[in-house]
């Protein structure tokens, strides 16, 4: 028996994992990620000369009407037209069986990427507050994400703030929405540290928004952990996203946002209930230069007096 | 609220303030009744000016210098016209017009274009 060479195996392993895109417009150039659900690639598109990133989904399309209703869903994510939200820009089938989605190409850091680089809190909360009002924007159309984590969302070469991986997404009240990946009640769809624990249980059924609202907490959590100041508040705001029992969770991901808006401009939030001193001590904080001109003022009529005594 | 509304109210409290500390001073306490008139007063005169230019310049700096200028000309003027402590009447008045000048570029509604 003859040992192949670790060069000649490299060679096969990248030939594998090429993505076959003979029957479509796109040319692969490169793999970018993988994950559970598939695999994404950067791929040139022929006839508009620009690159692309697609998605390719591990499982084919069984039969015509399952292919048609992802295709459908594809359509549905494809309208969600929000500076937020990435923008799908093609969807079909390879020679496979595989349906595969083709996105925008963002340039830019991942989420994780971008706090690695040393983002400071304030930043890191303006960006998670613009993934909010994103999926906000998905949820008010009737679409759960179902996968939002750090890896799944970029933030571009101009600071915009964008939410990827629309694949697995569920559109609300379709029961046969997603279907070839719920396969009904018990499949687990998503990514473990960042799903809901009805979502982790494979309540597929069960899910709505709430389910990404935890995602987000988790999402937020993750923002904060390597933090070496964080407030109780903004704990507090991740730990009721994160509740184990939906009903405690924020309803909606507009609620979070302005839980995060008022936290950067120093306003109380719903998720945290301060105390006497904690409000003189958050309005202080906030108003600090107008107290420093009050107790100037002070001083100085204190100076006066003693100056008039004397 | 709004800047000139923000500007009346501070420069009035202010003034009130401002008048009842003369009671510190023995040589004039039995004129603190009309120094408290006069001085809350002088101080929504303050406010009125600064709240309008307020809502006029949408600029921190600016609003901050106007407030210590009519703060202190007003003070100057109190000061003239009593003839003397300059400096503790001028000294007060510039902090008082900085302080409502600050206040209202910063915490004023600005009024909305149509």
């Amino acid at each position: 028996m003859r040992w192949l060479s670790d060069d000649k195996l490299n060679r096969l392993r990248s030939v594998v994992s090429e993505a076959e895109f003979s029957a479509t417009k796109y040319t692969f150039v490169k793999e970018l990620g993988r994950g559970g659900m598939g695999a994404v690639y950067l791929a040139e598109d022929r006839e508009l000369d620009r690159l692309v990133a697609i998605k390719i989904l591990n499982t084919p399309a069984l039969t015509e009407d399952l292919g048609n209703r992802m295709i459908r869903e594809a359509q549905i994510i494809a309208g969600l037209e929000h500076p937020g939200i990435v923008p799908v820009h093609d969807v079909g089938t390879l020679a496979d069986g595989r349906i595969f989605y083709a996105m925008k190409y963002v340039r830019g850091s991942r989420l994780d990427e971008y706090a690695a680089q040393g983002a400071s809190l304030r930043d890191r909360l303006r960006k998670f507050q613009s993934v909010c009002d994103a999926v906000a924007f998905a949820h008010a159309h009737g679409v759960i994400h179902r996968d939002l984590k750090p890896q799944n969302i970029m933030i571009g070469s101009f600071g915009e703030v964008l939410v990827l991986d629309w694949g697995v997404a569920k559109i609300r009240d379709d029961p046969r929405s997603s279907a070839v990946y719920q396969t009904g009640d018990g499949t687990v769809i998503g990514t473990r540290n960042y799903m809901s624990p009805e979502q982790a249980r494979g309540e597929n059924d069960q899910l709505d928004e709430r389910a990404d609202i935890y995602s987000l907490g988790a999402v937020l959590s993750f923002l904060l952990n390597d933090q070496p100041k964080v407030s109780k508040v903004a704990n507090a705001i991740a730990a009721k996203a994160m509740a184990s029992a939906k009903e405690s969770r924020y309803t909606t991901a507009s609620e979070l946002s302005s839980d995060i808006a008022r936290l950067l401009d120093a306003e109380p939030v719903s998720a945290y209930r301060e105390n006497a001193f904690e409000r003189v001590s958050r309005w202080v904080g906030k108003n600090r230069f107008l107290v420093l001109l009050v107790l100037a003022y002070l001083l100085m009529r204190i100076f006066l007096i003693f100056t008039s005594r004397s | 609220m709004s800047k000139p509304l923000i500007g009346v109210i501070l420069g009035a409290v202010l003034g009130v303030i401002d008048g009842l500390t003369a009671w510190f001073t023995p040589a004039v306490r039995n004129e603190l009744f009309g120094i408290v008139i006069g001085s809350t007063i002088k101080g929504i005169i303050a406010g009125i000016a600064i709240g309008f230019f307020a809502k006029k310049f949408h600029s921190l700096p600016i609003g901050i210098l106007f407030g210590v200028l009519v703060g202190a000309f007003l003070a100057w003027l109190v000061a003239f016209m009593q003839g003397g402590y300059y400096f503790e009447i001028i000294l007060p008045g510039t902090l008082v017009g900085l302080i409502v000048g600050f206040a209202t570029q910063k915490y004023g509604t600005p009024v909305e274009a149509n």
